[in-house]
């Protein structure tokens, strides 16, 4: 198809740079600089889409953001991106756009049957009809709405695209690049403040872009490009176009999406698709310009009914037509504007103005033109389905409430300007509260909440003149305010047309015997019946009418449709605009990108991976990982195709029968330093501390103040006034937090310095009867005797060379020690232990069989330690000291704690000692009883005791110390299982610790 | 995003800090008898005012000090912050 609809002479658009694209299949051609919108309108297309709710055709309404028609759906690179503008999406060579929301197209839709079953889609529409019965949800409901409703379809893809997060500071953010903008921005610049000037269009320049003005003798636009330049050339600017700020949070921050390669057949390399930028603001400026108001009358949805304000733009920026027999529809001059611009380009407009007798400079320039105007006039209803064919107007009487003369005239588009609304969103989301400026029938932000302040038509000043010297004083005084220079720039002047008055009605009345559809909002189909009928059910509150009514709900965010409604509620209550208030604006202030919001902080990236320094050779022996918290760990080693089953089976057998090694440098490691170390950890831990000698180490339990079990894990006294605290992996870093506090806040008298040392240290838990052994031949140097280095002893020796550090702890309940080097030699520690040990058949072990060790041990770890237990539960109020305080301890005796037939940890075997019983399972008395069934507990950990080759579990269960010997169920109604068990001492292996002192 | 003034870094931005709760709870002595209410109200209950609140910071990734702010809770405006050891107004 040709461009009919293009003009030749005017616009901004690359005439050498023809690019092809696609809309539903069909090719077309635009040129370098359309959006998708000029690019189908100059081709003669105005049927993009279906209404959300009644499925009536839909076009284009508006040009930029404001647009609540013309959401497409993206292809690119065989991706998808649903909820694209038309009106803002560039086109590039290739690009693949369809239309959404229609079945099974845009010109046959089933769905636009709801169209004429609109009796049944009133207000609350969905409240009503979908409530009941609530079995008709899941089958019937649901899938009829997501079928007929719907703004296009997500990928189900991965998106391959990157996209990024930058933090900025600056002195001031400027929001909008129209001419209060640029002039601030030059201001506060020039007066030496570090700005950031943000455009959410391709071009810069807003309203100048298309007004016939002039700034200190240059054009609109020359001015506007002299100025970019000169601010893009300057280091203390930064300026950017395709930038959205859209969200406006505490403390001057706000959130600005910056598409980089959205108009781009492929992302450029080494760029992000889009960036989000979170920028910290010493002050804003909100400069973001006015969005033109609809005027309400029948069918006023009709594809070819568009703002005039958008009209223009599309002749004067893309050197488009919206039409050729256009109708201009205006209470206010903006119309004429239009009209005019229509002229120059040789199309003969009619203007119906809602005014009597209005008069201005621009007026009669139209009328000096020779177009035809005719006053008190108005639209009363659009004609045509899929596009505007004709109207009905009529004379409306001074009181605006009767029609007369109603006839129908040919046109093909119906371009309306009901006044302008200012964009407040970001400054309303800020915190500052708006007020009603009657003069312009519209809220206007009030007193400055953060550190913002509102300028130009954004704060309805609607002459050039003013905004020019408003927006040059502002971005002086505020740049003055943190520069504290004084560099002003002098005002240049400005020649603009003056206009007069708008009229303050907005909603032609129905002729009598008519029941034309008048909607308010273009996006949600929401009517201005819709609102009567919410407020004749009794909805008062405009929050409530909004959620029940739907008005200003969709991705739109009511832009051009929430003043409109407000108006109407007002008018039927009779009240006026200020004292029914607007709804809230929140961010975004308009649809943003997933993927942007997420940035690079997918997949792999989503979190941090730990890596012990023995990383490598895990990887180069067959270790399969698991994630512990951020950490990679080895959770078996595989030999052949043996199962996890097996490998750990195998792994905690070796270390019962002859020896093994497990990487422990993911344990939290607490350097605990100063004359009052002793002291403090006999506060923060429930045994006592005071008479730790030096070379010993000592198991502990903390507890929070709530009584809770925190943390456990052994400290060693290094010297006089140092001990190496570890925590397990998982709690280190709040262990540290929990000692700061109390250092920092409760008891900064103690002479206590914390410091992690989690990293500094590479750790290799050696367990197993020939432990000791082989401790020898590492340390020929060092006396490991079971009489110089006894249970819970510490020694410092040499490793090859290395300096190391024994601890003869055991979690797996072997004869056990675990040697730390500095994390650099870890590797070497750890070759050389698995070179050493060949001779006692040394294997490596993963998590899995450290599990199996520690479990059949009966030693708790996190999954009895659960946040829920208090010593005495996981069987460990042996370590409660009675003769001294510590954290936590006055909520032991707390009446739940010292029940009776508190909770307390036991073991459990399946009585076929054969079935694993899964984790999680209940303990229950009666496995018939009826439900739900009364829980003794849960099995909290459960392994293959390598022990006794059958299945072993732990579990908490209530009166655990007198349950020992019963014969109970496990029930698992997760894997449907119901197995007998019976309850035994949770110490399955060596109870007397005989092992872990020979 | 809370922009916070560390009394020992300078103003950080919130995701730098972790919340600590209401910093005019003081824990009872250590090896002083308390009843059973006492206790609790020092465990469990804290107050939630709209308005002025002062309240701990613990500055995590910067320079790991518990620093306490005195913030309006319905407006985020921050009044001032403190040192641990520093005596509030
Ligand atoms: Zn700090």
């Amino acid at each position: 198809m040709s461009q009919d609809f293009r003009l030749d002479n005017i616009g901004m658009v690359n005439r050498n740079k023809k690019i092809s694209f696609t809309f539903n299949d069909k090719k077309y051609f635009g040129y370098e600089g359309d959006t998708i919108a000029s690019a189908l309108i100059a081709n003669g297309v105005h049927l993009v889409g279906r209404s959300f709710k009644y499925h009536r055709p839909r076009g284009f309404f508006g040009v930029g953001v404001d647009e609540p028609y013309a959401i497409l759906q993206l292809e690119r690179n065989n991706e998808r991106d649903p909820n694209i503008r038309a009106t803002e999406q560039e086109i590039f060579e290739g690009l693949e756009v369809k239309s959404v929301n229609c079945w099974p197209s845009v010109n046959f839709d089933i769905g636009a049957i709801n169209n004429f079953l609109k009796m049944f889609f009133p207000a609350g529409f969905y409240y009503k009809t979908f409530m009941w019965p609530p079995s008709f949800w899941y089958k019937i409901y649901e899938p009829f709405i997501r079928m007929a409703a719907g703004f296009g379809e997500a990928s189900i893809k991965h998106d391959k695209e990157r996209y990024e997060h930058k933090y900025e500071y600056c002195d001031l953010l400027i929001t909008g690049s129209g001419p209060s903008g640029l002039a601030s921005a030059y201001a506060a610049a020039k007066n030496g403040a570090r700005v950031i000037l943000a455009e959410d269009k391709p071009r810069y320049g807003g309203s100048l872009l298309t007004s016939d003005v002039n700034i200190g003798n240059q054009t609109g636009v020359e001015w506007s490009e002299k100025i970019i330049t000169e601010l893009k050339s300057m280091s203390n600017v930064i300026v950017k176009n395709r930038s959205q700020v859209f969200g406006y949070y505490d403390h001057n921050m706000l959130v600005m999406s910056e598409r980089i390669g959205d108009h781009l057949p492929k992302t450029q390399k080494y760029l992000p698709k889009q960036r989000l930028w979170y920028i910290r603001a010493k002050e804003v400026l909100i400069s973001s310009g006015s969005i033109e108001r609809p005027l309400v009358f029948g069918n006023n949805d009709t594809p070819g009914v568009m703002l005039s304000s958008a009209a223009k733009e599309y002749m004067k920026v893309y050197g488009v037509l919206v039409g050729k027999k256009p109708l201009i529809f205006t209470n206010n001059d903006s119309g004429y504007e239009t009209a005019i611009e229509f002229k120059k380009n040789g199309v003969n407009p009619l203007i119906l103005d809602t005014r009597k007798e209005p008069s201005s400079d621009i007026i009669n320039e139209a009328k000096n033109l020779g177009i035809e105007i005719k006053f008190s006039y108005v639209v009363v209803a659009a004609k045509g389905y899929k596009k505007v064919k004709s109207a009905d107007i009529a004379k409306i009487s001074d009181n605006k409430k009767d029609l007369s003369n109603i006839e129908n005239i040919e046109c093909d588009c119906i371009c309306v300007s009901g006044f302008w609304t200012p964009s407040i969103h970001l400054a309303s989301q800020s915190g500052n509260k708006s007020e009603f400026n009657e003069k312009i029938d519209a809220f206007i932000p009030k007193k400055s909440k953060q550190k913002e302040n509102t300028i130009g038509s954004a704060n309805g000043k609607f002459t050039l003149e003013e905004t020019i010297n408003e927006a040059f004083d502002k971005g002086y005084e505020v740049s003055n305010k943190i520069t504290e220079n004084n560099n002003k720039v002098s005002i240049p002047t400005v020649v603009e047309k003056k206009s007069t008055d708008h009229d303050k009605f907005w909603c032609v009345p129905l002729p009598k015997g008519k029941s034309y559809k008048r909607f308010l909002d273009f996006q949600n189909d929401v009517a201005v019946t819709d609102i009567e009928l919410a407020l004749r059910e009794g909805f008062r509150s405009i929050e409530h009418v909004k959620r029940y009514t739907t008005l200003g709900m969709a991705t739109d965010q009511g832009k051009t449709s929430n003043l409109n409604g407000l108006q109407l509620v007002s008018d039927i209550e009779n009240k006026v605009v200020p004292q029914v208030g607007h709804t809230t604006f929140r961010p975004p202030y308009t649809p943003v990108s997933i993927g942007a919001i997420v940035g690079r902080e997918v997949g792999k990236h989503s979190k941090p991976t730990r890596k012990s320094p023995m990383h490598e050779w895990h990887e180069k022996n067959n270790a399969v990982f698991v994630d512990a918290g951020v950490w990679l760990r080895p959770r078996y080693y595989k030999q052949g195709n043996e199962t996890l089953f097996e490998a750990s089976k195998r792994e905690a057998k070796n270390v019962r029968k002859n020896v093994g090694v497990c990487d422990v440098t993911t344990l939290g490691k607490i350097d605990v330093k100063g004359p009052d170390a002793a002291e403090f950890l006999n506060r923060v831990y429930t045994n006592a501390w005071l008479k730790l000698p030096v070379g010993k180490a000592r198991y502990g339990v903390m507890l929070r103040e709530d009584g809770i079990v925190m943390d456990d894990g052994t400290t060693t006294r290094i010297s006089e006034n140092h001990y190496h605290m570890t925590t397990t992996t998982a709690q280190a870093a709040n262990v540290l937090s929990h000692l700061e506090y109390y250092l920092q806040l409760v008891w900064p008298e103690l002479n206590v310095n914390v410091v992690s040392t989690t990293e500094q240290w590479a750790g290799a838990a050696i367990a197993g009867p020939n432990s000791r052994a082989l401790l020898m031949k590492l340390f020929p140097n060092t006396d490991v005797s079971n009489e110089a280095l006894t249970f819970m002893g510490y020694k410092e020796a040499d490793l090859f060379g290395i300096p190391g550090k024994i601890y003869r702890i055991s979690f797996s309940g072997e004869l056990a020690y675990e040697v730390n080097v500095e994390s650099d030699y870890g590797n070497f520690m750890w070759e050389k232990i698995i070179e050493v040990g060949k001779e006692f058949q040394i294997q490596p072990y993963g998590t899995e069989a450290l599990s199996t060790l520690r479990i059949e041990m009966g030693h708790v770890a996190g999954s009895e330690l659960d946040g829920r237990t208090i010593p005495h539960d996981a069987s460990l109020e042996g370590l409660v000291s009675k003769k001294k305080d510590f954290i936590g301890k006055r909520s032991l005796s707390r009446s739940a704690f010292i029940k009776p037939d508190r909770e307390k940890i036991v073991g459990v075997v399946p009585l076929d000692k054969t079935t694993s019983i899964p984790e999680g399972s209940y303990i229950v008395k009666d496995p018939k009883a009826k439900l739900p069934n009364p829980k003794l507990g849960h099995v909290s950990a459960s392994c293959w005791s390598v022990e006794y080759d059958n299945p072993f579990s732990l579990a908490i269960i209530k009166d655990g110390k007198n349950m020992i010997g019963q014969k109970l169920f496990a029930m698992s109604p997760l894997k449907n299982k119901t197995i007998p068990v019976e309850i035994v001492s949770s110490h399955y292996v060596d109870p007397e610790g005989k092992r872990v002192r020979t | 995003m809370l922009y916070i003034l560390c009394p020992h870094c300078g103003s950080r931005s919130q995701n730098e800090f972790a919340y600590g709760g209401d910093a005019t709870v003081k824990r009872p002595e250590l090896n002083k008898e308390i009843s059973d209410q006492d206790w609790d109200n020092f465990v469990y209950l804290r107050k939630s005012p709209r308005g002025k609140h002062l309240e701990l910071w613990h500055h995590i990734s910067g320079c790991r000090q518990w620093i306490k702010v005195e913030r309006d809770t319905s407006t985020h405006e921050i009044f001032k912050t403190y040192k641990a050891d520093e005596i509030t107004e």
